[in-house]
């Protein structure tokens, strides 16, 4: 028997505009908020309204054997209730079904766990007050921006009272072992750790429209049959993918959508196959064996590392600015300035500065709102600057501390 | 392959980009195991320049044996318009008074003239070469080519670099100037053009279907010596240096460059503005710069060539390309290979091939500033787009742009031999 778990993520960042290194000091307005709803209103449409829709539908017609998990960023949720309140909605509809689990990430999908535990911390409790409100549920899974993972990351999580987190099922740490058990991450005691079956979850999420794909068209049926050989040879297979891969990244035209609607049934046909959430699969499931992972994965790019993050010293200083002003900024009190420097954290900007694949014009580019990546990081360290200048004027008017007035750019 | 090649200018002693180009094509040519008789008009006594120029480009460093420079008398050089044209002319009638035969008789009396009589004596040279296509190098050269045709019954390829409307920025376009242009295109069996860019003006302005265009994007031959080590420079000691460097005409947007030296210049006292080249602007610029109050800031420097134009590039912690009609634009390349970033306008052929700059629209003067002081701000942005500038044009070849530019002579031959 094989049970199949999904999951989808969902985010949007707010978009810096394109902030000129003359406005420093002058105006503080960082959010291009124009782009912002345009964007989201166009993958509502596309995406979030017409899947929410065919999920609500499955999860009834199944009645209760169709389930899924979704992880949802603070600054999703944020932007859906500005500039598209239905999806929210549906969303909550889904909630109410008993069929669909929220999982905790940090509110502002950061890298903030490599630079900043305190701010970590922080992130992660304002995300989970965040389920709690709009779902009504207490996120018991943990996942973390991209998936990115190792074995100190499990074990802070697991002391935050997670029972299970996300990971990528690279080849160099399973070598020879299967994405499709449980595992414990070494140094863990109980916290169970999920791997991304990533050939079956990347066959609809990046393949399933490319014409040279030896497998193109992908039918249910076809993959089915892939999905049901893991019958005796593993327990669940955890299909992990952008949400906006429904009609966003794969358009309405490709089929996706009559894709993900047959899928169910077809899946269901044999008899022991199942749908799980994350939380029944650690429950049904105990882990095969232990996992020891030193050295950072995530779920981005054929590298799986930090290098989309991290790849350049663009990328590099532009983190350390960032988290070098932490204290600086919060010790203003002043929300408008402390929300603003979270927003910078969201891992989106770092991404539009990457330059590995700049060459060859990737899908790095597809997801930049920048003509290149070297004017995100302009945008971006403007903005940055443009904190620092208040943060200092913050601190010229009352006393604070010397290190945070010594902090400079 | 043979090719008969009629250039304007060769290096050394070129003024522009068009010498550069011809040299890079005509060694990756050779380099293919293509043979090539390059053909330059020659001018005598008339201005050291030009007379220099001329005799030096019999001693080109790479093979005669299959890379002949023919010379033929004329007063033509590259970038000459009627106008500068009459002045030389009137020069050399002064100066040439007491000798003979008289200027009458060596020269044509304007420009128009001379350019016929470099067709002339093209069609000489075609009648005693061996070739098997026939190569011209924009419009001063399209008469000769098409006498070469006339008399050699070889077809013919004319290379657009540049049109009447990128040198006079589509304002006050001299007609004689584009009917020579027009004519040469389409009496042409095939046409290169420079670039995209470049290609869209000939289908747009010159009435030539897009399937008779072929692109061909020029490049760089760098070898690892040639990448710049970093040079001490006393000025940088106190100033970051910005960089123009080009003709100062309508088509090189210096004004554009001088609009940026004052937004910059109010936001930062330690940057300094270098214009390098000469041109009709010149006069104009110097006035203006001091209009905007920042004569302090801004430097001419007069015209540049070979190792002191590699100083300032190297001097230069950013260099500006602001045109406003560029077909190519080879200059962006030199000042990566310098190790200095670039900032360069969309209306660029260039910035169809390189990727690691700023582009950015020659008019939008606030955004230009912005991608200047981000690369003089920000070290971890100046470093990345230098690395990786260099990185991207290190992997440029003429050899590619001399392999396409065979593919487009061999289906020309074999169209032509078709229709004739």
């Amino acid at each position: 028997m094989v049970a199949i778990c999904f999951y989808f993520q969902v985010h949007q960042p707010y978009r810096l505009r394109n902030y000129s290194i003359f406005d420093i000091g002058e105006r503080h307005d960082y959010f291009d908020d124009i782009k912002n709803r345009e964007i989201m209103k166009k993958v509502a449409e596309k995406c979030y309204l017409p899947a929410n829709k065919l999920m609500l539908e499955l999860i009834k017609s199944f009645k209760g054997k169709f389930k899924i998990s979704y992880s949802i960023t603070g600054t999703a949720m944020e932007q859906f209730e500005k500039y598209a309140p239905e999806v929210l909605e549906s969303f909550k509809a889904l909630a109410d079904t008993g069929c669909v689990e929220f999982l905790s990430e940090t509110y502002y999908h950061s890298l903030s766990y490599l630079y900043s535990k305190e701010e970590f911390k922080e992130q992660v409790k304002k995300h989970k007050d965040l389920m709690k409100k709009h779902f009504n549920q207490t996120p018991k899974i943990f996942r973390n921006t991209e998936l990115i993972f190792n074995n100190e990351i499990a074990k802070f999580v697991e002391d935050l009272g997670y029972n299970a987190i996300l990971a990528e099922g690279a080849d160099h740490i399973l070598e020879w072992r299967s994405p499709n058990f449980l595992y414990t991450p070494k140094t863990c005691n109980k916290i169970k750790l999920l791997l991304k079956n990533y050939k079956l979850s990347d066959d609809i999420a990046f393949r399933f429209s490319n014409k040279e794909w030896k497998s193109w068209p992908l039918t249910v049926d076809k993959y089915v049959d892939w999905v049901n050989r893991n019958n005796g040879n593993g327990e669940v297979i955890n299909l992990f993918m952008d949400y906006e891969t429904f009609g966003e990244h794969q358009w309405e035209d490709t089929g996706i959508f009559d894709f993900l609607r047959h899928l169910p049934g077809k899946v269901l046909e044999h008899g022991d196959n199942s749908f799980v959430t994350p939380s029944e699969a650690i429950k049904k499931f105990e882990p095969k064996s232990e996992l020891d992972i030193h050295s950072v994965i995530s779920w981005a790019d054929v590298e799986r590392d930090l290098s989309a993050w991290l790849g350049n010293k663009m990328q590099e200083s532009a983190l350390q600015e960032l988290y070098k002003i932490e204290k600086v900024v919060k010790a203003t009190k002043d929300k408008y300035i402390i929300e603003s420097w979270k927003r910078l954290t969201t891992s989106d900007h770092f991404y539009y500065m990457c330059t590995k694949y700049f060459n060859d014009g990737d899908v790095h580019k597809y997801f930049n709102p920048y003509d290149s990546p070297y004017e995100s990081l302009i945008a971006f360290m403007n903005t940055l600057n443009d904190i620092v200048f208040r943060t200092k004027e913050y601190n010229s008017k009352s006393n604070v501390s010397a290190e945070a007035q010594s902090v400079q750019i | 392959m043979k090719i008969l090649m009629f250039g304007w200018e060769f290096p050394p002693f070129n003024q522009g980009g068009l010498g550069t180009a011809c040299h890079g094509l005509t060694k990756g040519l050779v380099n293919q195991g293509h043979a090539v008789t390059f053909v330059l008009p020659k001018a005598k006594d008339v201005d050291a320049n030009t007379h220099v120029n001329l005799v030096v480009a019999d001693n080109v460093s790479f093979d005669k044996s299959t890379i002949k420079v023919k010379e033929v008398d004329s007063l033509l050089h590259a970038y000459m318009d009627s106008t500068t044209y009459s002045e030389k002319f009137e020069t050399y009638s002064n100066y040439s008074h007491n000798k003979k035969p008289s200027a009458d008789d060596i020269y044509g009396k304007d420009l128009f003239h001379e350019v016929s009589r470099f067709s002339q004596k093209a069609g000489v040279i075609a009648a005693f070469e061996d070739f098997e296509v026939i190569h011209a190098h924009d419009w001063m050269t399209y008469g000769a080519g098409i006498r070469a045709k006339q008399v050699s019954g070889k077809p013919l390829v004319v290379h657009v670099h540049a049109t009447e409307f990128d040198r006079t920025g589509g304002n006050g376009v001299n007609q004689a100037v584009y009917d020579i242009e027009r004519k040469g295109m389409h009496l042409a069996d095939s046409i290169i053009a420079v670039s995209n860019y470049t290609k869209e003006m000939v289908v747009k302005h010159y009435g030539i279907p897009p399937d008779k265009v072929s692109v061909v994007h020029n490049s760089v031959a760098f070898n690892d010596d040639s990448f710049a080590q970093n040079n001490d420079f006393k000025i940088k000691k106190h100033d970051k240096i910005v960089l123009f460097l080009g003709r100062i005409t309508l088509q090189k947007g210096p004004d554009y460059f001088l609009q940026v030296a004052k937004m910059i210049s109010e936001n930062d006292d330690n940057v300094k503005f270098i214009v390098a080249g000469s041109g009709d602007m010149e006069g104009g610029m110097i006035n203006k710069a001091a209009e905007l109050g920042i004569s302090d800031k801004v430097l001419f420097a007069g015209f540049l060539r070979g190792k002191e134009i590699d100083k300032a590039f190297s001097m230069a912690d950013v260099y500006v390309m602001p045109s406003v009609s560029e077909p190519f634009g080879i200059t962006p390349l030199e000042a990566i290979r310098n190790g200095t970033p670039c900032v360069i306008s969309k209306q660029s052929g260039v910035s169809e091939v390189l990727r690691n700059c700023f582009k950015v629209d020659f008019w939008d003067t606030k955004k230009m500033a912005d991608m200047v002081m981000g690369i003089l701000k920000y070290d971890s942005l100046n470093h990345t787009m230098k690395e990786n500038a260099i990185g991207e044009i290190k992997t440029f070849s003429w050899d590619k742009s001399a392999q396409n530019c065979a593919e487009v002579y061999q289906n020309t031959i074999n169209q032509f031999g078709v229709n004739n």
